[in-house]
């Protein structure tokens, strides 16, 4: 029956993924004409790679709305193999690295992006940002020139921008005219909020704009086309020249080491911006499904080896297209595989059409994609994650840029371990810990999942974090408790928020919890962490959980107050506080003078070197009416904690199963079988496990030897509440 | 099983710090367990290092404590390891030694050889006290493995002699136990099922063994079977951690060569990384 359903809802959604198949043709193909003459290949070829990677990814592939093609990150890697190897020889590096990918698929590699720290990625993709907009801004203005490497390209920004002002040649004006236009339609696409607009793609609108103008000029005003020469696609073969023509790999330089260099850089940027996009893209996705990402980069590696074989490039996930498919109604792999069709189409009726594109105005939108991955506002997002976040952002920008792709990585890689030695001021933190199995993962007997992590958690072992994480069901919730970790770096703080959305959106639930140590490098929620001296430990500016509390405070009606109180005064009232000192207590959320309060604590036990340290968290209530002193306890917990000398378990009456499930003590036995009637035994054993302690006069309530959660939090406020209620309608 | 499973106790004694405490500790144990403590010394016998001793004893030798003191002189490793092969050791207790920061507690050079070495049961101490800091809550493991019955049962044991009021079975599930690796939506359903039915089963398993525990020894203990995800024999020890468990009862490990040192697996984790007191039962 359930078979039936699905492939009736299959059925149903082919017309959709049709049409956004389509939409995402409109964008895939300017940008794969525009991506493939800028790394200097034929643009053909990535229109190949972009049908190559149609067909084979939505056939073999394991995501659901990604979109394949030839990705912008490949420009910076393709650019340097066609100028030291030569095209057909880029071709055979293309293929190895289609085959290098394909056995990272089977050997499950595909988490090898989790190893790349965050801000060194973000300067990678920063890097290949500026080699796109450098080159590519002086063809957009008809100012076709050669340098030897980014950055004299981007020097000589300003003086193409002047010289623009003294073309002669009416043929570059237009050029240069055709490339601005096609710059501030880019740039203001997004602001015009209009259905029909909207409909077609940008770069779509400046190919289909442009071809018009050209016929314009050709059948209404019976001029040539007044765009110079130079400045317009070259020639595109027809499917038989393309299939005549086809670029024969050369396997020349096979034991050259520049080649297998290229095959490496090839590999790495390929599956990193795959990987990427794909994460990306799961967010996106209406359904909620989880890609499976080893499967992908298996049918991206076939894809590259095909594409290298038919003179196309490496076949990735490309983000912009992906999200239009989803924007467009996308719901399966049929999308991808229909943009490939498409695109097929146009080749084959248009070709002639495409060559009336002027190339200035094709850069333009290059230029526009290269701006976007180098954007200042992307600078400023590192730096306020942490100065030593910039630091490790611009070294990779730099090494990439003057060096290369690889040295940029490792310099990335390289830069963010030695900050975290010098944030941590240890190197043998790192070295003794790496190899052990830092986390450990139990389910609670409520159904939680806990999650604690030891010694450190950095880009360098965050795998085993991620392999724990991955198995839990996102329905669920989860605890990561990282009281015994002395370090957390950025990247692990933004892929537990990944989690954490991800869990959010499934219903599920992920609470990080032992923060409150960790002191933060600055006010942004990714910032890296690190265990502060105790000197330290009062800092100012509140921490996320002080910000959450804040928020319960407001639903619950509560005041939050963070500040550190050494003594409370009522506590020391309780029995359970007899055998302990209480240290401080902070982040509380209070009502009245004490008449209700929930505060995380820290008290210890024992002295010296038998001394240990707790923090709970605690909801202490305060009854305007006598009742007698008890301690309600589960059975064979918890009582460590006690001096219940000489007290003994009292058993209420015809309430068997409650009296084997909870330990009940108190000094006066008669008054507390009658204080616990009916009700009241209905409503302990109908609700999840407490500890609860009564002094006569107050109630202090808790169940955990650790700091809960905010959701924990809120359970026991209600939980609170509630049995006060019940108490005092007695 | 007799009644008295460790007849005699080791322990050796240096002149340190922490010599008063240790020997606290040891003869405690001695009496609650009706055992007869042996005390090593490495090195020359002397008036005055007897004296010590024995003053140290006084109290306990009012108690009925039996104890003799050796002293032999030789390589610190082999004389404890042939004391304890000569003067029927069933139990040695070996002292840790303590991190400047942070309160973590490693194993030195020689304990480790010892405990990788001998034949009989390890008690290693973190936190000897002069005072009794009471043991509560004992950890054990519930490995599938044939010597983890009589570890169990060793546990009881000595949880009910230290007058301990909780045992908490932990059986690790070692991740390389589902062969299903999670990709997608469909393989996460299913390792989810295995999962489970691994709890289920690694549950029923341990109940088992729970049930052979004698009568005698588990009355009055509350206890919890707690299936855990990690490091085979490195979790266990994060999780009696994170519980605060007062005492780790594990299982010896089978062997250990040149290799399981450079790669550590199993026991030769937690004596690096020593959680809280650990029993190794042999």
């Amino acid at each position: 029956m359930r078979q039936k359903n699905s492939i009736a809802t299959k059925i149903a959604a082919i017309p959709r993924n049709i049409f956004s198949g389509l939409v995402v043709s409109l964008i895939a193909l300017p940008l794969s004409l525009g991506l493939a003459m800028a790394c200097d290949a034929p643009p053909i070829a990535g229109v190949i790679t972009s049908i190559v990677g149609g067909v084979i990814v939505a056939i073999f592939g394991g995501s659901y709305v990604t979109i394949s093609g030839p990705g912008k990150g490949l420009v910076g890697v393709v650019l340097v193999a066609v100028s030291t190897l030569g095209l057909t020889t880029t071709y055979a590096a293309i293929i190895c690295s289609g085959i290098l990918l394909l056995i990272l698929g089977f050997l499950r590699l595909g988490k090898l992006a989790d190893y790349f720290p965050s801000s060194a990625i973000q300067g990678v993709l920063a890097a290949i940002g500026l080699i796109i907009l450098g080159k590519q801004f002086h063809i957009m203005l008809g100012n076709k020139i050669s340098r030897d490497n980014t950055i004299d390209y981007l020097i000589a920004i300003p003086k193409t921008i002047m010289k623009v002002f003294e073309y002669q040649d009416p043929g570059l004006i237009n050029a240069a005219i055709a490339g601005v236009l096609s710059l501030i339609v880019m740039v203001f696409y997004s602001e015009i909020r209009n259905k029909y607009l909207q409909l077609i793609p940008a770069p779509m609108w400046i190919v289909i704009c442009s071809v018009g103008f050209s016929y314009y000029c050709e059948f209404v005003l019976k001029i040539s086309n007044p765009i110079s020469e130079k400045y317009m696609i070259p020639n595109i073969p027809s499917l038989s020249e393309a299939v005549n023509d086809l670029p024969l790999p050369n396997f020349g330089s096979i034991y050259n080491i520049e080649f297998w260099g290229s095959v490496v850089a090839l590999t790495l940027i390929a599956s990193i911006e795959s990987l990427l996009s794909i994460k990306a893209i799961d967010k996106l996705d209406p359904k909620k499904r989880r890609s499976n990402v080893n499967k992908d980069i298996k049918a991206l590696g076939l894809a590259t080896t095909i594409s290298g074989l038919f003179g196309g490039l490496n076949v990735v996930t490309v983000i912009a297209p992906s999200s239009v498919n989803i924007t467009n109604g996308g719901t399966n792999r049929l999308g991808n595989l229909f943009h490939a069709l498409f695109l097929m189409i146009f080749i084959l009726l248009f070709n002639s059409e495409l060559t009336r594109i002027p190339l200035s105005a094709l850069m333009a939108i290059l230029v526009y994609t290269g701006y976007k991955l180098a954007a200042p506002e992307m600078i400023k997002r590192v730096f306020l994650i942490g100065k030593e976040q910039l630091i490790i952002f611009l070294s990779t920008l730099l090494v990439t840029l003057k060096i290369g792709l690889i040295s940029g990585i490792l310099a990335g890689l390289i830069s963010t371990f030695i900050i975290h030695i010098i944030v941590n001021n240890s190197l043998g933190l790192f070295i003794k810990n790496i190899v052990k199995p830092n986390v450990l993962m139990y389910k609670e007997e409520n159904g939680n999942y806990f999650i604690s992590v030891k010694h450190f958690c950095s880009f360098l072992n965050f795998n085993k974090l991620k392999d724990k994480l991955s198995v839990i069901p996102e329905q669920n919730d989860v605890v990561i408790d990282f009281s015994m970790c002395g370090f957390v770096d950025h990247s692990v703080m933004e892929n537990i928020n990944d989690y954490q959305e991800l869990f959010y959106k499934k219903g599920g639930n992920i609470e990080v919890i032992g923060m409150d140590l960790l002191g933060a490098k600055s006010g942004h929620p990714f910032a890296l962490r690190k265990l502060l001296p105790i000197s330290n430990l009062i800092k100012s500016g509140a921490t996320k959980r002080q910000k959450d509390l804040e928020e319960v405070g407001l639903n619950f009606d509560l005041n939050f107050n963070s500040e550190r109180l050494k003594k409370n005064g009522v506590l020391e009232n309780f029995l359970f506080f007899k055998t302990k000192k209480i240290e401080y207590i902070y982040n509380r959320l209070s009502r009245g003078q004490n008449n209700l309060s929930v505060f995380d604590i820290t008290f210890s036990e024992g002295e010296a070197i038998a001394k240990e340290v707790v923090r709970s968290t605690m909801l202490h209530i305060n009854l305007s009416k006598e009742i007698p002193s008890f301690t309600l306890t589960k059975e064979g917990l918890l009582e460590r904690f006690y001096a219940l000398a000489g007290q003994k378990d009292i058993s209420i009456p015809n309430q068997r199963d409650f009296s084997n499930r909870f330990y009940l003590s108190g000094e006066k036995k008669k008054e507390i079988q009658n204080f616990f009637d009916k009700k009241l035994v209905r409503f302990f054993e109908s609700n999840s496990y407490y500890h609860v302690e009564s002094n006569g006069s107050g109630l202090l309530i808790f169940n955990k030897e650790r700091v809960a959660s905010i959701k924990e939090i809120k359970q026991l406020l209600d939980f609170g509440m509630r049995l006060k209620t019940q108490i005092l309608q007695k | 099983m007799s009644t008295t499973k460790f007849k005699k106790i080791g322990i050796g004694v240096a002149f340190s710090p922490n010599l008063k405490a240790n020997i606290f500790e040891a003869s405690r144990l001695a009496l609650v367990m009706d055992s007869e403590l042996v005390l090593v010394h490495v090195g020359e016998e002397n008036e005055e290092k007897k004296a010590t001793i024995d003053d140290h004893l006084a109290s306990f030798s009012e108690r009925k404590l039996k104890y003799s003191v050796l002293f032999l002189p030789g390589a610190p490793v082999d004389i404890i390891l042939s004391a304890i092969k000569n003067y029927d050791i069933d139990l040695m207790i070996l002292g840790a030694l303590k991190r400047e920061t942070f309160f973590k507690y490693y194993l030195g050079s020689i304990a480790r050889e010892i405990t990788r070495k001998a034949d009989c049961s390890i008690l290693l101490l973190i936190n000897p006290s002069v005072d009794r800091v009471p043991c509560k809550h004992i950890v054990v493991n519930g490995l599938k493995d044939p010597k983890t019955k009589e570890t169990i049962n060793y546990a009881f044991y000595v949880g009910k002699k230290l007058n301990a009021s909780r045992v908490t079975v932990v059986e690790e599930v070692g991740q390389d136990e589902f062969n299903i690796k999670v990709d997608d939506d469909k393989t996460l359903r299913q390792s989810t099922i295995i999962r489970e039915r691994l709890m289920i089963r690694e549950n029923m398993r341990v109940k088992k063994l729970l049930e052979e525990v004698p009568e005698e020894f588990s009355n009055g203990i509350s206890v919890k079977s707690q299936p855990i995800f990690g490091k085979r024999g490195y979790s266990i020890g994060h999780y009696a951690q994170v519980v605060r468990a007062d005492l780790l009862v594990m299982n010896a490990p089978i062997k250990t060569s040149f290799w399981d040192r450079l790669f550590p697996h199993d026991i030769e984790h937690i004596l690096g990384e020593l959680p809280t007191d650990v029993l190794i039962i042999r």
